[in-house]
């Protein structure tokens, strides 16, 4: 198990629990009341820890090295599913993946950012940063799920699209305006879910949909806390405050109303329980589908825009 | 041995005890170094006059550049910006924005307009680089995609004027989602068949790029421009070398194939008047009779001659 900072007071109380059993299973004393009493403890830790956690301790759980990425959830979602590769024009960035899957009946597109499970594979995928290619690859996939009618499936978790030379030479920017333009006028529905890191155009790149649901301990922003630390405080040591300063966490964006639902995940985060938290994910997908599909293509293309138009906050004078 | 030998390495001046020069004389470009007037500088269109350095304007130059005389009058005025989520950094988000519309006597970072250019009428969009580094928030989302609207119901053309920093990290969520908002309404724009003329100026990055800057019919630039989507430093940070003389200026991004020509300040009304009438069902070029008319160097058919 992997303790994050704020989980430490749990780690010892694990240790204590481990050192228990050995005892106990050398047989010479009944430890099984010590043991009890010690796993009512860590249950009581555990609620006490993740019922109240700060917006910067959400923002680690989101980026906790155990939590499922979106291979996790195509394996666990799709009976069947085929990985497609490519832009079509200059290479196939492994920073996201995608292809066709069936949910239950359904045949879907699935596009996701994919980060690496170890060191090797974190560099593989460089590290969920896409570059235009992962763009590209993502709005020729869309279109070819357009062409036959496929529902797109997009599972967000990035720390932001990469800022590289050759990715600025390749139009990084432009490869995310187009997608914006394109999603928003794609004939077929279009399901949005964080599951881990949202940060920014690279999040927003494969994020524009119908409906846009939050994993609990996900967060959505124009940028990281530790960037917008970076600039405003000139420092990476304000992260804390910058994540609570940003309202970045599923409940505050939902509650501002620009993601449409929020899906609860096993207590301690999505990584404790992974089936669980994918079979949720998987209900929310299907529900989301069915509710779309009862709409008219021009009415789901008109709600899709309105949705966006509505959002903002000013006032006039 | 030198009578005026410098006995201290390194002298510098502290911040205090540094000279104001007065504003409004003298004008001393970054790029040449050559000192001319302000009013010299300014009658060349804010261009340096020795080493045609295009500097950086507000909203209200280009309007003056690109409209006939009087043509024009502004849109949307009474839109403001607010702190809707408390945002505090070293300043609250609220005393910022005071501060910022007194500083520049804007309402925010975007200022629209319409008018006639080369008496063809036009909606013009121009974001100000004063105003908080000119960040897109709410207001300017939403500025834009009234101006939109407006152009749809009134069948106007619509030109965007880009000088932003990015996102305005300040409003979080709500000036991310104006990137979705912004490039949703544009298809509303291109399914009613009205031309969408990208400008991007310097400097143009973030999420205004990943954004409606690149999404123009026509994407073009001043020379020099700064436009990116990461800005340099961070780029430098991420790949730890050099940047490349000329990285992500706009002779660059033409060369890339991302922009379709770059205007010199001087010819940008001229250009703006000959694309719209282009555009237009029936252009009519009195006075013209070339069968082709150039952009910068570029041939562009002239239909109907």
């Amino acid at each position: 198990m992997v303790f994050l900072e704020f989980e430490k007071p749990l780690e010892n109380l694990y240790e204590q629990l481990e050192k228990i059993k050995e005892v106990g299973e050398k047989g010479d004393v009944d430890v099984s009341a010590a043991i009890v009493d010690l796993e009512n403890k860590i249950k009581l830790r555990r609620k006490e820890i993740y019922t109240n956690l700060s917006g910067w301790q959400k923002v680690q759980l989101s980026r906790h090295p155990e939590r499922p990425y979106s291979l996790y959830y195509i394996d666990q979602i799709c009976k069947k599913f085929i990985e497609l590769h490519g832009d079509r024009r200059a290479g196939d960035d492994k920073a996201i993946v995608a292809g066709i899957g069936s949910i239950d009946y359904q045949t879907v597109m699935i596009i996701g950012h994919q980060k690496g499970v170890n060191t090797k594979m974190r560099q593989y995928r460089n590290f969920g940063m896409a570059n235009p290619e992962g763009y590209r690859k993502a709005l020729r996939l869309m279109k070819t799920a357009e062409r036959f009618g496929f529902p797109i499936v997009c599972l967000i978790d990035t720390p932001g699209a990469f800022p590289g030379l050759e990715a600025e030479e390749r139009g990084q920017a432009e490869a995310i305006a187009r997608n914006l333009f394109e999603m928003a006028q794609l004939t077929v529905p279009i399901i949005c879910i964080v599951i881990g890191e949202g940060a920014s155009g690279g999040a927003l790149g494969i994020g524009l949909g119908d409906r846009t649901y939050m994993l609990e301990n996900t967060w959505f922003s124009v940028i990281s806390p530790e960037n917008c630390s970076t600039i405003l405080w000139r420092t990476w040591d304000y992260k804390e405050q910058a994540a609570e300063a940003l309202k970045l966490t599923a409940e505050h964006m939902h509650n501002f109303g620009l993601v449409d639902g929020i899906i609860k995940e096993p207590l301690g985060g999505a990584h404790t329980f992974p089936e669980e938290t994918a079979k949720a994910v998987k209900r929310y997908i299907v529900k989301a589908i069915s509710e779309i599909k009862q709409l008219s293509t021009e009415q789901m293309i008109h709600q899709r825009i309105e949705k966006y138009s509505n959002m903002g906050q000013y006032d006039t004078v | 041995m030198g009578w005026f030998k410098r006995l201290k390495e390194g002298i510098s001046t502290g911040t205090n005890s540094k000279m104001e020069t007065p504003e409004g004389l003298w004008y001393q470009c970054d790029e040449c170094k050559t000192t001319t007037t302000q009013k010299e500088v300014k009658e060349n269109l804010y261009k340096c006059p020795n080493c045609n350095r295009h500097t950086r304007i507000g909203s209200h130059e280009y309007f003056e550049i690109l409209f006939d005389e009087d043509s024009y009058h502004e849109l949307f005025g009474n839109l403001v910006s607010k702190d809707f989520i408390g945002f505090t950094d070293l300043k609250p988000y609220h005393e910022r924005l005071t501060a910022a519309r007194e500083k520049t006597n804007l309402n925010d970072a975007i200022t629209v307009a319409v008018g006639l250019v080369d008496k063809k009428p036009l909606v013009v969009s121009a974001m100000d680089f004063t105003f908080i580094g000119g960040s897109m928030g709410s207001v300017v989302g939403e500025k834009i995609a009234m101006s939109i609207d407006y152009c749809i119901k009134e069948h106007l053309p619509l030109m965007i004027i880009s000088k932003s920093g990015g996102a305005r990290m300040m409003e979080s969520a709500f000036s991310l989602m104006q990137m979705a908002k912004t490039s949703a309404k544009l298809t509303l724009l291109a399914k009613a068949k009205l031309p969408f003329l990208s400008f991007l100026t310097d400097p143009t990055t973030g999420g205004v790029t990943a954004s409606y800057a690149m999404l123009g019919d026509i994407n073009f630039s001043e020379p020099n421009a700064l436009i990116g989507f990461a800005g340099p430093r961070i780029i430098k940070e991420t790949i730890k070398k050099e940047l490349p003389e000329g990285f992500q200026r706009a002779e660059f991004l033409l060369d890339k194939g991302f922009l379709d020509f770059i205007v010199d300040r001087a010819d940008l009304r001229k250009t703006v008047g000959d694309l719209l009438k282009l555009f237009d069902d029936k252009p009519t070029f009195e006075g013209e009779k070339k069968d082709v008319i150039a952009i910068n160097g570029r041939e562009v058919p002239n239909v109907n001659v």
